[in-house]
C-alpha cells in the first residue's frame, strides 16, 4: 500500500525498500507482512500504536534480528541486504539510535563517538585527529561542546546529540531515531527536530519513530502507519507556505487505532466539593546544593472530586514539589504544612503519607514505580499489603483475586496477573502503576507525567481511569509539560516557574498561550 | 474489541499459577538425580541410613548459613563475612563455655545476642551509610578473623562439655531397639500437616473462586509427599532417628519458608531487592529492612558456629574458612538472582543439599578434593548459566508477542506462548 504518489527523488528509485515483512517470536507474529519504502533524502516518519511492530521492524532493518529469522526483503538502493548483525547494516550505512541511549557516560565526547572505530595507528590511539574530527562533527550537529568533556557532565538533549554525531563519524546514510524526543524539553527537542531538518539538506534519509504528532507533523514528508504489525498506508505531507502540513492529526490518529477517536479527552462528570487538600508555604532545598530553594513557599488548594494541573516547564520544580510532599521522598529542610480536611497530615514519610491518603505516580515508572521482574499481582499490592494480609500474614488468594479486579479496572493488556511487568508495554506498564495507587484506595492522587512515551488508545483510557476516580469524590493532581493535556483534563491550573506558583487559572477561558505565559514568568518575586 | 470476561480471566490466572508452581520442581529434580546417580554409583551407600545422618549433620551449618544468605541476596546484598563470625561465635562461646564456666543454656542465648550485634554493625554501614555490602562484609571477614584469632590466641579450646555437642550430634531421646519410635510419629506428623496445608490452600482458592486442580491431582500430590517424608523418617530411624539439629533445621526451613512467601515482611524483603526505589516509594522503610536482614544474617551464623564448634567439639582460629562460599554458591545453585529480587528458602536449601550429595557422594566414591572442587565449580557455573538462558528465552519471545495477542484475547484464550519467566515463580512461592 506504498504506492501513492512519490515527489521525484534521487535518481534509482528508494533508498531503502523492505517487503512483506514477516518475523515471528515464539507463539505470536510480530510482523506479518510489513512493507516499507523510504526515498533518497526524507524524512520518514513510522507511526503506531505500541506493540504495532515498529521496534521490531527497526531492529529487522538494523541486524538486531539477523537475516534468516524474518521473511521477505530488504533492498537498499535496489540491492539485497541480508544483514547478520549491526555491525552489517553499519556497513551499508544505517544507523540506529535508541530510546535508550548507548553512550558511556565516564568516557569523553570524542571517546564515545569513535568508540569500536579509533583513530589510531598500529592500535595507539591519535589523539589529535580524532578530537579534531570530533569537533568537526559536534559542529555539524550544532553543539557547542569540547570534545573531552564526560558525556556524565551532558544533559539529555546533548546526549543525543552526541549520538548523532557519533552515527555521523560512521558514515550513515539512513538515520533511525527511536523516540528522541521523548526525554527532551521543548526546546530541546525544537532543536533536535532543525537538526534533523539540515541533515536532511545534507543527504541523510531519517527514519523517525515518535508518538509526538506535532513533531511529526512538523518535520515529517511521508509517514508510514502501523498497525498489528501489518503496513496500514504510507501518506505523503505537504507543508503550504505557512507550515500547515497536508495531513491532519486526526487523520494519523485513525490510521494508527483503526478508528477515529472522537475526543481525546473523556468529558468531565461529577460535582466539585469543597476543599480537601490544603498545602501552605511548601518549601524545598535542593539535597546537594545547600540553601538553593527548588521549590519556594508554594501554596495549593484541591477540591473534592476536582483535578487541579500543574503545569511548568522542565525544571521548574514541579516533580520536586510532588515528592517532597510525599513522604519527603526529596530534597531537604523540607518545610511547609499539609492540611486534610481542615487538620495538619503527617508526611513526615512515604509510609505516613500513603496512610494520610496520598498516593504518587512517578515521572520515571520503571525505576520508581515498579518491580520489574516481578509480576502483575505483587506490584499491584505493593503499597498496599495490609489489604491482602491479617497479622502480617498475606491471604495469596485474596491477592490473586484483587489483583485481577485492579487490573481488569484498570484495562491491562496482558496474558494474566501472573505476567511480569518487564515484558508489558509502556501504556500497559503505567497501568499498573496506576492500578498500584489506586489499591491504597488514596484522597490525593498525583500524577507525574502519567502519559509520557505512552499511545494514543492506552493515554485515552488512562484519563478516562483518572476521571472516574475524581467523579468518585478524590482529588487528583496533574503534572504534565502537555498543555493539551492540562488543558483537556483539569478544572483548575496551577502554572509553577523556577519553584513558585506564578498563576491560578480555571480551564474555562484559558488557552496554552496564557498558560505558556504565566510559566516563564520569571524574576517578579511577591 | 471485546474484552475477555472475569472468568476466563480467573481460570488463565488459574492456568499460569498452577504452571509456575510446576516450574519450581526443576530444581528439585535435579537434585533427585544427582541423589539416584550416586546412589548408583557408590553401589547404594549413599541412601543408607547412617549415610542419610551424617549427610544432614555434616551440612547443618551450611544449611542455616544458605538460608540467611538468601534472605542477603535477595535484598540485592551479599555477606562475605558468615565463615570469620561463625569463627568468632564459635570461639566465643567456647571460651565463655570452659573458662569462665557459664552453662550451655546461657552461653547459647548470649552467642546469638553476638550475632545479632555483629550483623547489626555490618547492617548499620550498609544500609545507612550506604557503603556497599561488598566492601563492609569483606572488612567483616578479615575483623572477624582476626578477632578470632586474638580470642582465642592462636590456640584451639576443646573439649567442650556434652550438651552443647548433643545440639549437633544428639538424636531425639527415647533410644531403644530396633526402629526409632519418636521419628516415625513426627514423620508421620509431619506429613498429616503437610497434607493439611495443601487441602487447606486448595479449599481457600476454591473460596475466593479461583480455579483448582481436579482433587485427584491435588491427592496425588499429597500422597507423593506422605510417601517422601515417611521415606525419609523410616530410612532416619533404622538408624538412631531423627537428630537434634535436622529438628532445627526443619523448624528453621519451615519458618523462613512461611515468612518469605506468606508475610508481609517476606514481600517487604523481596520489594526492597526488586527495587529500592520503588519499595521507598510504595512506603516501605528499605534501609530498615536490609538493616534487619544483616541483623538476621549475624544471627544465622551466630547458630551455625555454635553447632560448627560443637560438631567439631573444639573452637579453632581457622573454623569456617570459605563458609561464606559455600552459602553463596548454594543460593545461586538454588535459583537467586545477583541483582535482588529473586530467591526462596526451599531454593536455597535444595542448592544447598545439591552441593552436599555432592561432595558426600564424590566422597563415597573416592574422588579426591582436587576434583571435587572443580566439579562443584562447574555445576555453580551451570546452574547459573542455566538459569540466565531460560530466563532470556522466556522474555525475548514476549516482550514482542504481547501487544499483537492481547486483540485475539477476547476470541480464543490468547496465546499463552514461549515459556514463563521464572522470576515471579521463584520470587512468589518457594
Amino acid at each position: 500500500m506504498t504506492d501513492q504518489e512519490r515527489r521525484p527523488a534521487a535518481p534509482g528509485g528508494p533508498l531503502l525498500l523492505m517487503r512483506d515483512i514477516q518475523k515471528e517470536f515464539p507463539g505470536v507474529r510480530a510482523l506479518d507482512g510489513v512493507s516499507l519504502s523510504v526515498g533518497h533524502g526524507r524524512i520518514h516518519a513510522l507511526m503506531g500504536e505500541n506493540g504495532a511492530g515498529k521496534s521490531t521492524l527497526m531492529k529487522v532493518l538494523s541486524g538486531v534480528h539477523p537475516a534468516g529469522s524474518y521473511t521477505g526483503e530488504i533492498l537498499v538502493d535496489g540491492e539485497p541486504c541480508a544483514f547478520s548483525g549491526v555491525a552489517d547494516s553499519e556497513r551499508a550505512g544505517i544507523a540506529i539510535i535508541h530510546q535508550e541511549l548507548a553512550l558511556i557516560p565516564q568516557l569523553s565526547i570524542s571517546e564515545n563517538i569513535f568508540l569500536g572505530h579509533e583513530r589510531s595507528r598500529f592500535g595507539i590511539v591519535d589523539w589529535g585527529s580524532t578530537h579534531a574530527r570530533a569537533r568537526e562533527l559536534l559542529r555539524r550537529v550544532g553543539l557547542d561542546e569540547n570534545p573531552a568533556t564526560p558525556v556524565s557532565a551532558l544533559s539529555v538533549g546533548a546526549r543525543q546529540l552526541v549520538e548523532i554525531a557519533k552515527a555521523l563519524a560512521k558514515r550513515v546514510r539512513l538515520l533511525i531515531l527511536d523516540e528522541p524526543t521523548s526525554a527532551l524539553n521543548e526546546v530541546e527537542s525544537a532543536r533536535l527536530l532543525e537538526l534533523l531538518l539540515d541533515l536532511r539538506e545534507q543527504g541523510v534519509t531519517c527514519i523517525l519513530i515518535s508518538h509526538k504528532l506535532n513533531e511529526i507533523m512538523r518535520v515529517c514528508d511521508e509517514v508510514t502507519i502501523l498497525r498489528d504489525g501489518r503496513t496500514i498506508e504510507t501518506l505523503a505531507v505537504e507543508r503550504d507556505a505557512e507550515g500547515t502540513p497536508s495531513v491532519d492529526e486526526d487523520r494519523v490518529i485513525r490510521g494508527m487505532v483503526g478508528r477515529a477517536l472522537d475526543q481525546r479527552y473523556p468529558d468531565r462528570t461529577g460535582e466539585i466539593g469543597p476543599v480537601r487538600f490544603e498545602v501552605r508555604d511548601w518549601t524545598v532545598d535542593h539535597p546537594a546544593q545547600a540553601g538553593r530553594r527548588v521549590v519556594d513557599g508554594a501554596h495549593l488548594t484541591v477540591r473534592a472530586g476536582e483535578v487541579v494541573g500543574m503545569a511548568g516547564l522542565m525544571g521548574a520544580g514541579r516533580t520536586e514539589f510532588a515528592m517532597s510532599l510525599f513522604g519527603r521522598s526529596y530534597g531537604r529542610h523540607v518545610r511547609g504544612t499539609v492540611l486534610k480536611d481542615g487538620t495538619e497530615l503527617d508526611t513526615s514519610g512515604v509510609a505516613e503519607a500513603v496512610r494520610g491518603g496520598i498516593a504518587y505516580v512517578p515521572e520515571d515508572r520503571k525505576t520508581l514505580g515498579l518491580l520489574l521482574d516481578d509480576d502483575i499481582r505483587h506490584n499491584t499490592t505493593m503499597a498496599a499489603l495490609g489489604r491482602i494480609s491479617r497479622h502480617g500474614v498475606l491471604d495469596p488468594g485474596l491477592e490473586a483475586v484483587e489483583a485481577e479486579r485492579m487490573s481488569e479496572r484498570m484495562r491491562v493488556r496482558s496474558h494474566g496477573t501472573t505476567q511480569t511487568v518487564r515484558t508489558l508495554s509502556g501504556g500497559n506498564q503505567q497501568k499498573v502503576v496506576l492500578g498500584k495507587w489506586m489499591f491504597t484506595q488514596p484522597d490525593l492522587l498525583i500524577l507525574d507525567e502519567p502519559t509520557r512515551g505512552i499511545d494514543v488508545g492506552a493515554k485515552y483510557e488512562i484519563y478516562l481511569i483518572v476521571r472516574q476516580l475524581a467523579a468518585a469524590g478524590a482529588c487528583v493532581l496533574l503534572i504534565s509539560s502537555e498543555l493539551p493535556e492540562i488543558l483537556g483534563m483539569c478544572d483548575r491550573i496551577y502554572t509553577m516557574c523556577e519553584g513558585r506558583i506564578t498563576g491560578e487559572v480555571p480551564r474555562a477561558g484559558t488557552d496554552q498561550e496564557t498558560l505558556m505565559r504565566l510559566m516563564t514568568r520569571t524574576g517578579d518575586r511577591p | 474489541m471485546k474484552e475477555p470476561t472475569t472468568t476466563s480471566r480467573l481460570s488463565r490466572l488459574g492456568a499460569a499459577l498452577m504452571r509456575d508452581n510446576a516450574r519450581q520442581y526443576g530444581m528439585a529434580i535435579a537434585l533427585v538425580a544427582i541423589i539416584v546417580l550416586f546412589q548408583i554409583l557408590t553401589g547404594g551407600l549413599l541412601l543408607t541410613p547412617l549415610n542419610v545422618t551424617n549427610l544432614i549433620m555434616q551440612n547443618s551449618y551450611i544449611l542455616i548459613l544458605a538460608i540467611g544468605m538468601m534472605l542477603v541476596i535477595v535484598t540485592g546484598h551479599i555477606d562475605l563475612s558468615v565463615g570469620s563470625v561463625v569463627a568468632f561465635t564459635g570461639a566465643v562461646s567456647a571460651i565463655m563455655l570452659t573458662s569462665w564456666g557459664l552453662p550451655t543454656v546461657v552461653v547459647v542465648p548470649l552467642a546469638l545476642l553476638l550475632g545479632a550485634l555483629i550483623g547489626a554493625w555490618q547492617g548499620f554501614w550498609i544500609a545507612y551509610v550506604r557503603v556497599p555490602a561488598f566492601i563492609v562484609t569483606l572488612a567483616g571477614m578479615l575483623v572477624f578473623r582476626g578477632a578470632t584469632l586474638a580470642v582465642l590466641g592462636g590456640e584451639s579450646i576443646a573439649p567442650l562439655p556434652a550438651n552443647l555437642r548433643s545440639l549437633s550430634s544428639g538424636f531425639l531421646p527415647l533410644q531403644g531397639e530396633g526402629l526409632h519410635l519418636p521419628t516415625l510419629v513426627l514423620g508421620a506428623a509431619g506429613a498429616a500437616a503437610i497434607v493439611w496445608v495443601q487441602w487447606r490452600a486448595r479449599s481457600r482458592s476454591i473460596g475466593h473462586g479461583l480455579p483448582v486442580p481436579p482433587a485427584g491431582v491435588t491427592a496425588a500430590s499429597s500422597a507423593v509427599v506422605v510417601a517422601a517424608v515417611l521415606a525419609f523418617t523410616y530410612v532416619l530411624a533404622q538408624y538412631n532417628g531423627l537428630p537434634v539439629v535436622g529438628v532445627l533445621l526443619i523448624a528453621l526451613i519451615a519458618g523462613y519458608s512461611f515468612v518469605m512467601r506468606s508475610t508481609t515482611m517476606g514481600r517487604r524483603v523481596y520489594a526492597v531487592g526488586g527495587s529500592e526505589q520503588a519499595a521507598a516509594l510504595s512506603g516501605i522503610r528499605t534501609q530498615r529492612t536490609t538493616f534487619w536482614v544483616f541483623v538476621n544474617m549475624g544471627v544465622l551464623s551466630a547458630l551455625a558456629g555454635l553447632v560448627f564448634t560443637a560438631r567439631l567439639n573444639a573452637a579453632t582460629p581457622g573454623a569456617g574458612t570459605m563458609f561464606e562460599l559455600d552459602a553463596i554458591a548454594a543460593a545461586f545453585i538454588g535459583g537467586a538472582s545477583a541483582s535482588g529480587g529473586v530467591g526462596t528458602v526451599v531454593g536455597a536449601v535444595i542448592g544447598a543439599l545439591v552441593m552436599g550429595v555432592l561432595n558426600n557422594g564424590m566422597s563415597l566414591i573416592g574422588l579426591g578434593v582436587d576434583w571435587q572442587q572443580l566439579i562443584k565449580g562447574l555445576v555453580l557455573l551451570l546452574a547459573v548459566a542455566f538459569d540466565i538462558y531460560n530466563k532470556r528465552r522466556a522474555t525475548s519471545g514476549r516482550s514482542v508477542s504481547l501487544p499483537l495477542t492481547r486483540r485475539r484475547d477476547g476470541n480464543g484464550g490468547g496465546g499463552g506462548g514461549g515459556g514463563r519467566t521464572p522470576a515471579p515463580a521463584r520470587a512468589s512461592s518457594s
